[in-house]
């Protein structure tokens, strides 16, 4: 990992990146959302090249849901602009970003439980065979490559034909990311895709990212780990109170400098103290404001996770902070000779 | 994992292929009794046999041939409706204009033909037209405002009664249409829409046919098409459908407008069995075509069913209808066995999804 701080990436205003400067596929400009007079965003720039991941940070109800709920289609923004391919639109349904290419791995999964896990994998995408009038579901070609997909995640199913909800929460999740992946054709945007993914689908999951951004697609992915960001990202965007905090490529920031973004400077410091009055709470290699120490399994990383499992749709059991630290370290070794830096 | 399992019902039916071979050597594979027990209509087919062979020992007539005629005759008409009722109800949503646009429909063809002096089948191609507008509108309405279809289809149930006896009366100044049987076309639509076809000697109403081969469409339409696949999305998790790009607001509005479609059908042939209509009729009807779905298996939140569940639940309907008459019971008491029958019936589904789910 390259630590070379050039001193801009602290100033915690937007800085407008370099590397790669290919078209955005998609922009954002000055980009806000309102729910009604709750104001989730405000005044974000945002671009997606093909071939970089752009990383999202930033803590619960920061705004990276809503961020890329506009790319994804399903809200609008309420100010600034949103460009695909260099041109203004506004998606009124998730089906107009699918058409272009942009598919969405939800935070909330967007599985319908009931529904056999390939019915879910190939929702509001079936694939069909025959002339119109008996034109039919191909019910074989859609398990076969639901299962293929899975299969290449690390997920064996017994049986397709199970209702996605007797699934458990990291298995949903699998198979919500397969589904992307399989139909993202140029955007993929995964938010907080490894909230309740063990060891080895985290580290999948990275190399999925890795692997697509090798192909040429542009990816959008959000987490709270920022171990897991800097092993794959490009580029950097911390959130915070629905506004741009930071905007740095990877050739700007550390990973250090990232956590502590992140965290807040100042409130990490508050935390470290608060944590110190907990008996067996090991302080010692918290990061103090201004001279971070590093990252790895330590609990500082432990804190963002820590939050990131509240949110994650109702599996909040299966990432403790603990298992949290565990992947980022695990993952390390699998996907960090994989990456370009 | 145990979240989810106790209220998750399985999958809908299993297509044939099985994909047993290829498995991850933990779960052991669920038992083909199992698996029978998954379909949603298992429960009703259970009861139905029950039913069956409750009237087949307490009342003779029940056992011949013409009596089973009346049986089918009764839970066709009924069955017809339910189909699309009951896809409606997997989609999410209920309409308790149902009953009441089965009139609407009929009224719209006999006042339109008697009072222009047409050929019927203008009527009846007007009142398709008509009954079509009245699902779309529902539907709309229920996009445009968001409000439960609970309540929107409650409004269109009162405004229909309404315009259907006002109507009616300012064309007739009577509760009843003309009769229509003498005008042109009315032979041949009444060989369409109300024919008897004679096997064995026993004469079986032409609707006991539509309806069986309504039902293949509509268990064709849920289990391989993609429309089948988006009624069950929207009625399973209507956000999750919209978020990975199922087009909600078509699927709804064209499964109200199914359901106009079969109140046109069921119109039509009550117009032409009885030349004339009642303006007052269907009214509670609705309940009992939402009766036959819950009978049949289908989940009153949606999301779950099938469309050979309504078809058995409209056949119990039809057997406890005419059982109790040919057991010489008061009929009044049709209501409270039914009542019984729903209660059993939902209990009965509630097991069955237990045992199913539990692995
Ligand atoms: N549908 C909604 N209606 C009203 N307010 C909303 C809605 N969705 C989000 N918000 C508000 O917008 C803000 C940002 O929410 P958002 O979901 O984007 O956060 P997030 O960064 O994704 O958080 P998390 O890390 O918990 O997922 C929050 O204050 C939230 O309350
Ligand atoms: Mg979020």
């Amino acid at each position: 990992m390259t630590s070379n701080d050039n001193g801009t990436a602290s100033g915690g205003t937007a800085v407008k990146d370099a590397p790669g400067n290919a078209a955005p596929l998609v922009e954002l400009r000055a980009a806000g959302k309102s729910y009604g007079n709750v104001r989730a965003l405000h005044g974000v720039d945002l671009a997606v090249r093909p071939g970089q991941v752009t990383c999202v940070l930033g803590d619960n109800g920061a705004g990276k849901s809503t961020l890329i709920k506009i790319v994804s289609g399903l809200h609008q923004h309420t100010e600034g602009e949103f460009l695909v391919d260099g041109e203004a639109v506004r998606f009124s349904t998730p089906r107009e970003a699918l058409d272009r290419g942009i598919a969405t791995v939800y935070q909330d999964l967007a599985t319908v439980p009931l529904m056999p896990v390939w019915r879910n994998f190939f929702l509001g995408s079936e694939l069909t065979k025959g002339p119109w009038p008996v034109r039919r579901l191909d019910i074989e070609r859609m398990k076969k490559t639901a299962d293929e997909e899975l299969r290449a995640m690390g997920i064996v199913l017994d049986d397709l034909e199970q209702p996605i909800g007797t699934l458990s929460g990291g298995q949903r999740q699998c198979v919500a990311i397969a589904r992307a992946v399989h139909f993202g054709a140029r955007v993929l945007i995964l938010d907080e895709p490894t909230a309740a993914l063990g060891v080895k689908q985290s580290g999948v999951v990275l190399k999925y990212i890795a692997a697509a951004r090798d192909r040429g697609l542009g990816v959008i992915f959000i987490t709270h780990n920022p171990h897991h960001a800097y092993m794959v990202g490009d580029h950097f965007s911390v959130l915070r109170l629905g506004t741009l905090e930071l905007s740095a490529a990877r050739s700007e920031i550390t990973v250090e400098e990232l956590t502590n973004h992140m965290a807040g400077g100042a409130e990490l410091t508050a935390l470290k103290h608060e944590l110190a009055q907990v008996r067996g709470v090991d302080v010692e290699e918290l990061p103090e404001e201004g001279d971070v120490q590093v990252p790895a399994a330590t609990p500082s990383d432990g804190t963002p996770d820590g939050t990131a499992s509240e949110t994650s749709s109702g599996t909040a059991s299966e990432t403790s902070s603990g298992t949290a630290s565990e992947t980022s370290s695990g993952t390390a070794s699998e996907t960090s000779s994989e990456k370009t830096p | 994992m145990t979240m989810t399992q106790a209220s998750a019902p399985a999958a809908e039916p299993a297509p044939p292929d099985s994909p047993a071979g290829r498995k991850d050597g933990r779960a052991t594979e669920r038992s083909v009794a199992r698996r029978l027990l998954a379909r949603p209509e298992v429960g009703a087919l259970i009861a139905a046999v029950g039913v069956y062979v409750f009237f087949f020992a307490a009342a003779p007539p029940f056992r011949e041939a013409s009596s089973l005629a009346t049986v089918l005759y009764q839970a066709s008409v009924m069955g017809i409706m339910t189909l699309p009722v009951a896809l409606l109800m997997i989609g999410g949503e209920f309409d308790l204009s149902a009953g009441v646009a089965v009139t609407t429909s009929a009224l719209t063809a006999a006042i339109l033909s008697y009072q222009l002096t047409l050929n019927v089948w203008t009527g009846v191609i007007v009142a398709l037209i008509a009954s079509l507008a009245v699902g779309a509108f529902n539907g709309w309405l229920l996009i445009k405002t968001g409000l439960p279809s609970f309540l929107v289809t409650l409004g269109s149930f009162l405004i229909l009664q309404g315009a259907n006896l006002a109507v009616t009366k300012i064309f007739t100044g009577n509760v009843a249409s003309d009769s229509i049987s003498d005008m042109d076309g009315f032979d041949q639509a009444k060989s369409v829409f109300a024919s008897e076809i004679s096997i064995g000697g026993v004469n079986f109403k032409i609707t006991i046919f539509y309806w069986l081969v309504f039902a293949a469409l509509a268990t064709w339409l849920l289990l391989r098409t993609k429309f089948g696949n988006w009624i069950f999305a929207v009625g399973g998790n209507q956000d999750s459908a919209r978020a990975v790009g199922v087009p909600v607001k078509f699927t709804k509005i064209a499964l109200f407008m199914g359901v106009g479609l079969g109140a046109w059908f069921v119109g039509m042939h009550l117009l032409f069995s009885f030349n004339t209509v009642q303006s007052g009729e269907g009214v509670g009807n609705e309940f009992l075509y939402i009766i036959a779905a819950v009978i049949g298996g289908c989940l009153l939140t949606g999301g779950y069913g099938s469309a050979v569940g309504p078809v058995i639940g409209a056949f119990i309907f039809g057997m406890v209808s005419q059982g109790i008459v040919y057991a010489n019971w008061n009929p009044d008491w049709f209501k409270a066995f039914l009542g019984v029958m729903l209660l059993l019936a939902a209990l009965v589904n509630l097991w069955v999804r237990r045992q199913a789910t539990r692995r």
